[in-house]
């Protein structure tokens, strides 16, 4: 067992993703789908590593910092590896028919998959300021690609509001990184030893752009809304949550030097994302931006971890990342199902729902017990812990917006469930326009039921996350 | 005139009007060459912190400006296709509403 089989990480979807340009349409497909399958194969023996060093590191070329890069595999980064695994995996399964080989979007989508998963996983693992850098633009460029894949005129509106943004962010991120390395002489976030507040606010404030934190979430809901099914699972799952990780590694570089009152700052714009998300999701009328406003109120809620700043929230943000990634997924996937079987997205259509497509509706409900932090799902897990952090720090603010938030959630969930099975309307009695295939809806499922199962038994999980936290050292 | 402060006035001004345009401008074409100030202007600071008063500049930052440079391309060349696609489908280059154009 070598730790440079992390290379294998982002070389093996980077090679297939060349690999497949070249490729005839019809084996595109195929590729995509062995690298994907391939993936737990790698991943296995890294855990290991893990498991039993506590973090893995790769210098490359034997050039050490401060001027060679290094990547730095922690708890948090392989629990989040695995899940861009299954997302992926789930995403694929969702995917296979739609973008069959004979299909326009085909050629497009699977190179475009592979160079996502590059990205997703290189941002993970790095721990050089601008590898980071060049690994969220390969992440937002090709998810801006594949939001635009479909070519109508909303998803194409989407794509380039987002793109126009995304640019935005990633400039003020480029000219942090560029002040902290003309403080510091290395890009290697372990020698970063000073980082005053002009860097550092470009940098967050770059990756809060990227990572969607209200009000900077514009490009949220329409891109996820409009995008393709297995496209928005990989949004939400992945995109999303990378640049949160690099946010939270970005804050911790400051250490001690950061101050209280940016902390507060940054708590108040999740108290704020978790309001505006969550009042938003209650009132849309349509089922996708319904999820994708879920995303902005739970995107706040992983921010409390700047102000909570301990051991136990860490522990419970990541392993929030985890379940709220694989709920979220499952929701767009079953989301998606739903809209191909109705013949569109408007939350009035939905009645009658629990017959027509059984599998979805247990899968919007599982993903929403997980959302709304209900035991035994994985979220009530993580969000006992952050108020347990919360009540121990004295920060009462925290709790009722811990708690607040949970409840707007069962409130826009509830909203969906209710009216899927328990609402009487002429819409009930229509007939399904699609049938989704089956094999869609059991990834879906599958995603969802994880996401619920996974707070039967933290602990192992909890544990591995704790390892990550790097208030530890100090 | 070679104080590095200098340069990083003048990169953060080139940088504000970058975000003003990028802001009051409707064209799409007018928001995309308000981003590529915008990136000019970071270059520039770049390379202004990496040289300091009397020393060998500093080969890194100029490595980094070369990347993003290469990643401002790219990005500009996506968003120029994404903006004919959306000019084809909807007949304005613009974000905004038909009516207001």
């Amino acid at each position: 067992m070598n730790a440079d089989l992390a290379v294998g990480l982002v070389l093996l979807p980077m090679a297939g993703a060349l690999v497949a340009f070249g490729l005839p349409a019809a084996y595109r497909r195929a590729l995509a789908a062995a690298i994907a399958l391939g993936w737990p194969l790698l991943l296995l023996p890294l855990t290991l590593l893990v498991l039993r060093d506590g973090s893995i590191a790769v210098v490359f070329g034997d050039w050490q910092p401060p001027l060679g890069i290094v990547w730095r595999i922690d708890g948090l980064a392989l629990v989040m590896l695995w899940m861009h695994a299954a997302v992926g995996l789930a995403a694929l399964v969702h995917a296979w028919p739609g973008f069959a080989p004979d299909r326009r979007a085909a050629a497009t989508f699977w190179p475009l998959w592979l160079v996502l998963m590059t990205g997703a996983n290189l941002a993970l693992v790095t721990a050089d300021l601008f590898n980071l850098y060049v690994a969220l633009e390969l992440v937002t460029l090709t998810g801006i690609a594949l939001v635009a894949i479909t070519d109508s005129t909303a998803a194409l509106r989407a794509a380039m509001r987002y793109l126009l943004l995304a640019m935005l962010g990633s400039l003020m991120y480029l000219a942090g990184v560029g002040l902290t390395y003309a403080q510091n002489g290395t890009l290697a976030m372990a020698g970063i030893t000073a980082l005053e507040t002009t860097p550092l606010v470009l940098m967050l404030a770059g990756l809060m752009v990227k990572s969607a934190v209200f009000p900077l979430h514009v490009w949220l809901p329409p891109a996820y809304a409009n995008a393709p099914g297995p496209v928005a699972a990989m949004l939400a799952a992945v995109v999303g949550k990378t640049a949160l990780i690099a946010l939270w590694r970005v804050w911790w570089l400051a250490g001690d030097s950061a101050s209280q009152a940016l902390a507060m700052a940054i708590g108040v714009m999740g108290v704020a994302a978790i309001v505006y998300g969550s009042v938003a999701a209650m009132l849309h009328p349509r089922l996708r931006m319904v999820v994708a406003y879920s995303s902005v109120a739970q995107i706040g809620l992983l921010l409390l971890l700047i102000p909570l700043a301990g051991s136990d929230a860490f522990v419970a943000s990541g392993f929030h990342l985890l379940v709220h990634g694989l709920a979220k997924a499952a929701m767009f996937l079953a989301a998606a199902n739903i809209v191909m079987a109705l013949g569109s997205d408007w939350i009035r259509r939905l009645p009658g729902l629990d017959s027509k497509l059984p599998l979805e509706a247990f899968t919007l409900a599982l993903a929403g017990i997980t959302l709304i932090g209900l035991p035994p799902s994985g979220g009530w897990v993580s969000k006992w812990l952050l108020l347990q952090q919360a009540r121990s720090n004295d920060q009462l603010v925290w709790m009722v917006a811990i708690l607040g938030g949970s409840l707007l959630s069962a409130a826009y969930v509830f909203r969906l469930l209710a009216m899927s099975c328990f609402h009487a309307s002429h819409h009930a009695r229509r007939p399904i326009v699609t049938r989704p295939p089956r094999a869609g809806s059991l990834a879906a499922l599958l995603l969802a039921l994880a996401a619920a199962l996974l707070g039967l038994n933290p602990t192992p999980m909890l544990n591995l996350l704790a390892t990550a936290w790097p208030g530890a050292a100090s | 005139m070679n104080d590095p402060l200098v340069y990083v006035l003048t990169a953060a001004a080139v940088f504000g009007i970058g975000v003003h345009g990028l802001i009051a401008a409707r064209h799409l074409m007018r928001k995309l060459l308000a981003i590529n100030l915008m990136l000019s202007a970071v270059f520039l600071l770049l390379l202004a912190t990496s040289a300091p008063l009397g020393q060998a500049p500093d080969p890194v930052p100029q490595a980094l400006v070369l990347t993003g440079i290469v990643i401002g391309v790219s990005s500009t060349a996506f968003a120029l296709a994404l903006m004919v696609r959306l000019v084809r489908r909807q007949g304005h280059a613009s974000l905004g509403r038909r009516d207001e154009r």
